[in-house]
């Protein structure tokens, strides 16, 4: 499987990848996508990038246990909920703000960074999954 | 004053919480200066709350509303009265000098910065007890105090007895809590707000049948806090902890906060023949255990922990009584009894910490050596006795006053407690302080001063206490008395001693027994331990017996369901979904079935052959490898499915689901070093096959007969309305999953966190097989998502 096309096409696929998960990602509120599914693409480009070029060097690159980067997703998922304190409304309450730059306006909302920690989590949850599974010499250290 | 009454308010229930946690770095910073510089915060607070006396005073009270309101009927609310100052005072002040006196106490110990730490939280979580005024709040607190109580009271984690009473303190007081926050309830729902002044207002009388489930659920709540019978045990165990801690919690705040609870509910639920029955009862009962228990001990510690128990049975029995003289004997018993025990434990400490033991038939003749400590613990004797000028004589004034004659059980059972009471002070007092000096492992000479000042502040306002009894009356003894029988109190307690009045003669009948008591002890001790001997059984040992029990039972359960065998688990699951299937639909055979009659373009159909060309590969497959591609075609051709009616998103999903199904499925493989090829019986091939069609027809049927109805479209057309203007998304389904069920979403992500972990560490366990040769399966499943 690990060949030398493989190999050498691998890190450009999964640069695209990640990219392309994050897009899906924002553009989920429109347009079919969302965090789930970002996590998802981003998760396997992780796969792919380990099955390449082995799980050491993904590692290596990613500097930070996926786990904890899932860990991270669900305090900002949990997080986001929080602002509606401020406005005394229940928690979870979907606020936005529509910034204005130029021509084009920005919605920024408590729901997008609640998708984010959601994209965070699957993606962590799965890289790990995948990357724990991949380690040939069994566990992680 | 201070700029707002209400900032000032929540800034005395945040402050110890702050300290708290700047404890242990300050600690390093600071060294042996931290007690002092932390003890500045309670002592602060004091000073708050002695000032705000003049505003309390006779039926004044402050209500102060914090916002923001965590839930529409539930804030931060306080209420300043009599009863919730004279409490706030006792902490603090009690509170400052522990503070200092830990310092020399642990002096050293290599985690005092936690310590301090615990015990300042322990501090705001008692203020906060007794300032609140919602129900939830106070509930917060009141499971806050159990919290931090068991991280005292396990504060030397290393030794086991110390962690038993840890978790049995946390047991009896975290399941009295339940019981109290369901009393909170049931309040709640009859008088329809969560502030107990506006239920202490309210006319609305409660209801015949829910008063008594109220009352007991919150005496279950109050008995277990305040240690009474037969919820008693865990408070002298709770002993393990360092002395200071014994002070400050488990005699003179935290065991009290049951006693505060019934003070403070006894406008609401006092004044039936029930609550006086059921609190005499206990109360008296516990009286009379705890004072005898006591007598049984000879270790300082043990014998304090045990008259704490009785002295809080003689709170309970006053509070049960209800008369106004008897509101009044509760609060000045109150105030005398945190006085002189907090001193008498830290004399204890001090003892134990000079001289390394704390047995009383090992001491003597201490009173050279350490006099300052002598003094202090007289005066403190001196007040628990009840002897003049001491507010302690006052306060057993007060209690002979508050019972007639004609109650002639609880009369005797108030004057044997207090006889006993006073005869286990002598022995504290006598037996180690005179006499003849006996060796000890260390060398005996008087503690440091940050350990006397503690206690020798505390003696002397005992007894300041009773000399200015007529300011006393005023400032704290009134407004308290008024804040708990609701109506303004006239301070009467003073100095004009009727020398023939019954109560006096039972003062005095009350010291010659005590007398009797010390004279006799060591006859009474002996004839106890025979006693006890005797019985073999106790609350103590039942409690164990309960929770081992409790494990074993676990230990059976789980070993029933949790067997390990990957086949059975799975086979049960299934059969249990097809249970879930086919169940409602045989019960209900009235479910028509609508099949379907429109027709399929020649696409779709091509669809529908990959998609059974996959199960069928599965089916044939050789190797398990080829079986789990097939799978995933399968999965693929759902997933055209859902694209091709016009499921985008599902489609989306269903889609990186199989792929990502496939590759763990096929990564799971190379690890567990299974055949190749899937070999079966025939007779588990022929089982799993009929089970696997179960499910599948199952499925089938089930959705045939969902169709056949017609859907409820409430929801949709309220996703549809709503998903622009309000949640401003066009993807319905994703407005769905982040907005509209934002909460459920939230769960979700947990869950499938918390399987990776589960993954990660079953993984983690295989890399070392030497621990566990079995292999062990990950369970990797993937979880699909549905929207909607």
């Amino acid at each position: 499987m690990n060949t030398l096309i493989f190999r050498t096409i691998a890190p450009a696929l999964v640069a695209v990848m990640l990219v392309f998960s994050v897009f899906v990602l924002l553009r989920g509120h429109n347009e079919p996508g969302g965090g789930f599914i970002g996590g998802l693409i981003a998760a396997s480009a992780i796969a792919i990038y380990g099955m390449a070029s082995g799980v050491r060097e993904v590692r290596r690159a990613f500097r930070i246990d996926p786990i904890t980067l899932a860990g991270f997703g669900l305090l900002v998922a949990g997080a986001a909920g929080l602002a509606s304190f401020f406005y005394g409304v229940p928690y979870l309450t979907g606020l936005w703000s529509f910034l204005q730059v130029g021509e084009a306006e920005i919605a920024l909302s408590t729901p997008m960074v609640f998708d984010i920690g959601v994209y965070l989590v699957v993606f962590g949850t799965i890289s790990a999954i995948a990357l724990a599974l991949e380690d040939q010499d069994g566990g992680e250290d | 004053m201070v700029p707002s009454i209400e900032t000032a308010v929540l800034l005395t229930v945040l402050a110890p919480f702050l300290a708290a946690i700047l404890a242990p770095a300050l600690y390093r910073v600071a060294g042996g200066l931290t007690g002092w510089l932390l003890a500045l915060v309670p002592l602060g607070i004091c000073a708050f709350y002695a000032l705000s006396l003049i505003e309390v005073s006779g039926l004044e009270t402050l209500p102060v509303t914090i916002g923001p309101a965590v839930h529409a009927n539930i804030a931060l609310n306080f209420y300043l009265d009599g009863l919730s100052v004279t409490f706030a005072l006792l902490i603090s002040g009690i509170g400052a000098l522990v503070v200092i006196y830990s310092g020399q106490y642990l002096k050293g110990h290599e985690h005092l910065g936690r310590f301090y730490a615990f015990l300042l939280a322990f501090m705001g979580a008692m203020l906060g007890l007794v300032l609140a005024d919602n129900m939830v709040v106070l509930f917060t607190f009141w499971e806050l105090t159990s919290v931090t109580s068991f991280l005292l009271i396990g504060f030397d984690h290393k030794r086991q007895a110390a962690r038993r009473a840890a978790i049995q303190a946390l047991v009896v007081t975290g399941g009295g809590g339940l019981a109290l926050l369901f009393g909170f309830v049931i309040l709640n729902m009859i008088m329809g707000t969560w502030d107990l002044s506006s239920i202490r207002m309210s006319s609305q009388d409660l209801p015949a049948q829910a008063y008594p489930i109220i009352l007991t659920l919150v005496l279950i709540g109050a008995f277990t806090k305040s240690a009474q019978f037969p919820f008693h045990f865990w408070l002298p165990n709770a002993m393990e902890a360092p002395t200071p801690v014994s002070a400050f919690l488990h005699s003179a705040t935290m065991v009290q906060g049951g006693v505060y609870l019934l003070a403070r509910l006894s406008p609401t639920l006092g004044g039936t023949p029930m609550w006086s029955f059921w609190l005499g009862l206990f109360g008296g009962v516990t009286l009379l255990w705890g004072a005898i228990a006591a007598l049984r001990q000879t270790d300082l510690k043990q014998m304090l922990a045990q008259s704490t128990v009785a002295s809080l049975g003689l709170s309970v029995m006053l509070i049960g009584i209800g008369s106004e003289i008897a509101i009044t004997a509760m609060v000045a018993y109150l105030v005398t009894h945190a006085l002189y025990k907090a001193a008498l434990f830290l004399i204890a400490g001090v003892i134990d910490h000079e001289t390394g033991l704390r047995d009383i038939t090992a001491l003597g003749g201490l009173r050279d050596q350490m006099a300052v400590s002598f003094i202090a613990a007289a005066l403190a004797v001196v007040a628990m006795v009840g002897l003049p000028p001491a507010l302690g004589f006052l306060a057993k004034e007060e209690i002979y006053k508050a019972v007639s004659w004609f109650d002639l059980l609880q009369l005797l059972t108030l004057v044997a407690g207090n006889a006993l009471l006073g005869g286990l002070a002598l022995l504290i007092l006598i037996k180690p302080f005179m006499g003849a000096p006996l060796p000890t492992p260390k060398k005996p000479h008087e503690g440091p001063f940050g350990m006397l000042l503690g206690p020798v502040v505390l003696a002397l306002a005992g007894i300041a206490a009773g000399v200015m009894v007529g300011w006393l009356n005023l400032a704290i003894i009134g407004p308290t008395v008024a804040a708990i029988t609701g109506h303004s109190a006239e301070p009467h307690m003073g100095w004009a001693i009727n020398f023939t009045s019954m109560a006096f003669l039972l003062s005095v009948a009350t010291w010659v027994l005590a007398g009797v008591v010390f004279w006799r002890a060591d006859m009474l001790r002996s004839l106890l331990r025979r006693i006890e001997a005797r019985l073999a059984w106790n609350l103590d040992k039942g409690f164990d017996g309960a929770l081992f029990g409790l494990i074993r039972l676990a230990g059976r359960v789980t070993r029933l369901w949790h067997h390990g065998r990957l086949e059975i688990y799975l086979f049960v699951v299934f059969v249990m979904l097809a249970a879930a299937l086919l169940g409602p639909l045989l019960a209900m055979n009235g479910l028509a079935i609508a099949w379907p009659t429109a027709g399929l373009t020649f696409y779709e159909w091509g669809v529908v052959a990959l998609a059974v060309a996959g199960v069928v590969a599965v089916l044939l497959a050789r190797s398990r490898l080829i079986a789990v591609v097939s799978l995933g075609v399968q999965g693929l051709a759902v997933a055209m499915i859902y694209l091709l009616f016009g499921a985008p998103d599902l489609a989306f999903t269903q889609l990186m689901v199989e792929i990502l199904s496939v590759v763990i499925l096929a990564l799971v493989m190379t690890r567990l070093n299974l055949e190749k090829r899937d070999t079966r019986e025939l007779e588990d091939l022929f089982r799993d096959g009929i089970v696997a069609l179960a499910c599948g027809v199952g499925a089938t049927l089930l959705l045939l007969a969902v169709l056949a109805g017609t859907l409820p479209t409430k929801l949709a057309d309220y996703f549809t309305a709503n998903s622009v203007p309000v949640a401003h998304g066009h993807n319905i389904v994703n407005v769905i999953l982040v907005d509209f069920r934002g909460l459920d979403t939230l769960g979700e992500i947990a869950v499938v966190m918390t399987a990776g972990i589960a993954v990660l560490a079953l993984l983690r366990r295989r890399a070392r097989p030497e621990v566990e040769p079995e292999p062990q399966r990950p369970a990797s499943r993937q979880r699909g998502r549905k929207a909607a």
